[in-house]
């Protein structure tokens, strides 16, 4: 551990921080929409009868911005930070760098008013009309250039495997977002697929489960494989469970999407062969787990006083969770049961607020002092506040939807003596809508973190360093230099 | 689909499993040169990798769900035009008509009994479960008519959970309908309320055509029919435009009849109830003679079969019985 912080002038950190300020923001954005959508599910008045506040509008408009601002922005300013740092060289443009940023930052403000006004290719996770898709595929490139330009012009012999696993992310998101969202524009803001029917459903969800595999998760593992073991200052367990952890992964996510169209006009080898993909998937996933937590071997005690650490572990024990319930979920028998529930979301949370959002977070508090050239977080204890605000409100949400959703579940199968349908769909949301409340309750609880962050990040960049609380003298250091 | 494909997708599937196999085995071997537990020589930004072997109950489970993924595709369909040795499918495809779809679950429902493993097609298999756990009870009301059932608690259970699943979309919960789709509870029938024009209904469906007159009688021509029918059911009008209405409604009374109580043969509203299938307000009759209404009413002959349908329509007469 040598100099807890100093400026780099080799390396482009100014594109890292708007990254890293804009991670934070949209966190909270998404969040909050979020939050008022559990509400709408318990309290449906407050939509207000405003067409742009319907559950239907906001929802794309909330996975959008949790999705592809809040996960993007975070994705941009590690990998950016990453390269540079593990690659030993400034980023190969600045010009692409900064083209990047606002090219997002405009994609994620076109989102934001396009959805509530209804324009919308219907495609989930896919839902920007044609011109912001081609403005997205435009800053993508642009992404990929500089970030293999990058990778390029090191001044190290190897590629760090974080970079492998930021890389592959990149090429496939293209690729998936490329291949999804083809459509013939019949105005600006209307296009139709250029899939029908179970064709359309299948490219829909190669891409949409990989917008998982890809996107939330082999860029977060990227994440992962840097700040775990520089945030707790030990070497990566095994690189061998690196490489099958990460050839395994990413040659296995491709073909889980049919696992979403199960009992579907999918045709049946498409849905099997989607469904042994994603059962095999979940041994690499659990290498990738172990490899992460087993980085702490000798150092477990400083997840007692560093909760930076604690978030990033913490992430990883959801990771382990959530890649073992999908290929559970994607067994044709459980998913019989589980299908349409809000197992389902409750599943996707699990994995979007205790892995993608921790990782991000704890990713995030490793960089804000670094990047702005401060000793430390301006409050170690409101970053512990905010774990626990973060963990808590994870696991009301997911205890929740796991509740039910199996009750869900039973009570749209369940059957009278005479075959009749005990319970009318009706019955089955009365049942939940105490769930429905623990949910939104969860929710506050992550928004109320976030909140905190926020703040937190203000005081540390407004805050001179001398001015800095006794606090952060007995506080971990994160090694940067 | 063509060998080509099929082979094309058993190669990819298989070569990943290989694949994974492969990968496997080589970091067991541990190939890379540098000792077990030693570090890989390499640091990156200060971040060094120890080369510590795989997990051994990790690799086990590797091995173990390989096997699984061959093992099922071995036994079920997946690579390409391989059908599985179980012989299961989930349904028949490539089905174009409902007779083609009965025939086809009478072939493979023969098949499966005579197949070795007997799994055959899931949705036949599950049919033929269900009809011979559930026709029996079915079948008994069935002989009974309507109008004894209509005192059978039993029967009108049955008969309310299937308009609960199959009819309260459109028709509500309570069955007292909404905005264009009629009230069930209240005795005003559109094409009768006998148990046999009931079981029609439902049997056959119904298409309720209201012709837009717009083009015939203009805005003026409208507005004056509007205020003879809203007086039909007594409500006050304007006199000179009611007048100027009665005059016009030579032409309604076609269908709606002279005295304006309706046709039930063509399902033709009784204009004097003030019961209104599409709102009666001033507007709302407005709109309905001006650009017209097309209610239908969907055939449940396929979906429930008649037997239930029997049952259906038990429940729905009795709505409107008073006990």
């Amino acid at each position: 551990m040598s100099v807890t912080s100093q400026v780099h002038p080799e390396y482009n950190y100014k594109v890292i921080r708007q990254f890293a300020i804009m991670t934070v923001v949209w966190g909270i954005v998404g969040m909050i929409v979020g939050v008022l959508l559990a509400a709408q599910l318990y309290w449906p008045a407050l939509n207000f009868d405003i067409p742009y506040l319907t559950f239907s509008r906001l929802r794309p408009l909330h996975t959008n911005a949790v999705i592809f601002a809040f996960g993007g922005c975070a994705l941009f300013a590690t990998s950016y930070y990453v390269v540079q740092r593990t690659s030993q060289v400034r980023l190969f443009s600045d010009k692409l760098a900064s083209f990047t940023f606002w090219g997002w930052q405009l994609v994620i403000v076109l989102a934001a008013i396009t959805l509530p006004l209804g324009i919308t290719s219907s495609k989930e996770y896919a839902e920007l009309e044609w011109p912001i898709d081609i403005l997205i595929t435009l800053v993508w490139v642009a992404y990929i250039i500089n970030f293999f330009g990058t990778v390029v012009i090191r001044r190290v012999s190897h590629i760090y495997v974080a970079n492998w696993f930021f890389g592959a992310f990149m090429l496939t998101v293209a690729v998936l977002h490329i291949g999804n969202s083809m459509a013939i524009p019949v105005s600006f803001t209307k296009s139709y697929s250029l899939y029908a029917g179970a064709v359309d459903a299948m490219m829909q969800w190669w891409y949409g489960h990989n917008a998982v595999g890809f996107f939330l998760t082999a860029g977060f593992l990227g994440m992962m494989y840097y700040f775990v073991p520089k945030q707790a200052g030990r070497p990566v367990y095994s690189y061998r469970l690196s490489v099958i952890h990460f050839w395994a992964l990413v040659s296995l996510y491709i073909w889980a999407g049919p696992h979403h169209l199960h009992y579907t006009a999918l045709p049946d080898w498409t849905q099997s062969l989607g469904m042994v993909m994603s059962v095999i998937l979940f041994v690499p996933s659990w290498g990738g787990m172990i490899n992460g937590i087993m980085t702490l071997s000798g150092a477990w005690h400083k997840l007692r006083t560093d909760p930076i650490l604690r978030f990033l572990i913490v992430s990883l024990s959801f990771y382990g969770m959530s890649t073992f319930e999908g290929p559970m979920m994607a067994i044709k028998t459980v998913n019989a049961l589980s299908h349409y529930t809000d197992w389902t979301i409750g599943h996707v949370h699990s994995g979007a607020l205790g892995w993608v959002a921790m990782v991000s977070i704890g990713s995030i508090y490793h960089l804000i002092p670094i990047l702005f050239n401060k000793p430390a977080m301006y409050s170690v204890k409101w970053v512990n506040i905010h774990f626990w605000l973060a963990t808590i409100g994870v696991v009301l949400y997911i205890v929740a939807m796991w509740m039910s959703g199996v009750l869900q579940g039973l009570m749209w199968r369940a059957v009278n003596a005479d075959g009749t349908l005990t319970y009318s769909f009706v019955e089955s949301l009365e049942a939940s809508k105490p769930f429905y409340f623990v949910r939104f309750i969860g929710g506050v609880f992550v928004v109320a973190g976030m909140l905190l962050m926020a703040w937190n990040v203000y005081k540390t960049v407004r805050t001179p360093s001398e001015e800095f609380k006794d606090e952060t003298q007995a506080q971990p250091q994160p090694q940067a230099a | 689909m063509s060998s080509f494909w099929s082979i094309w997708v058993s190669v990819i599937s298989l070569g990943t499993i290989l694949g994974c196999y492969l990968l496997l085995r080589w970091c067991l071997l541990n190939k890379t040169g540098i000792e077990e537990g030693d570090d890989m020589h390499h640091s990156f930004d200060g971040i060094i990798e120890i080369n510590n072997p795989l997990p051994r109950w990790w690799t086990i489970m590797f091995y173990m769900v390989l096997i699984w993924g061959i093992l099922y595709l071995v036994l079920y369909p997946g690579l390409g035009n391989w059908a599985g040795l179980l012989g299961w499918k989930s349904s028949n495809q490539n089905i174009q008509s409902l007779q083609e779809s009965r025939d086809a679950i009478l072939i493979s429902q023969q098949e499966a009994k005579e197949s070795l493993f007997g799994v055959g097609v899931q949705y036949d298999r599950e049919l033929e479960f269900a009809e011979e756990r559930f026709a029996p009870i079915f079948n008994k009301y069935a002989e009974q008519p309507i109008t004894t059932l209509v005192n059978d608690e039993e029967a009108l259970k049955i008969g309310q959970r299937l308009f609960m699943q199959n009819c309260s979309q459109c028709h509500g919960s309570d069955a007292r309908g909404q905005r264009g789709f009629p009230n069930l509870t209240d005795n005003d029938w559109l094409y009768g309320g006998s148990p046999e024009k009931i079981t029609e209904t439902l049997v056959l469906g119904r298409t309720g055509n209201m012709p837009g007159w717009i083009d015939a009688f203009g805005e003026q021509g409208i507005d004056e029919i509007v205020a003879y029918a809203l007086s039909l059911s007594g409500r006050q009008v304007n006199q000179s435009l009611k007048d100027a209405g009665e005059a016009r409604y030579a032409v309604c009374a076609a269908c709606h009849g002279a005295d304006g109580k309706g046709n039930q043969l063509i399902g033709a509203p009784n204009l004097t109830d003030n019961i209104w299938l599409y709102g009666g307000t001033q507007d709302a009759v407005t709109e309905t003679l001006t650009h017209g209404r097309m209610g239908v009413m969907p055939s449940f002959k396929d979906t429930l079969g008649e037997k239930k349908i029997h049952l259906v329509a038990t429940y729905v007469y009795s709505l409107s019985q008073d006990k």
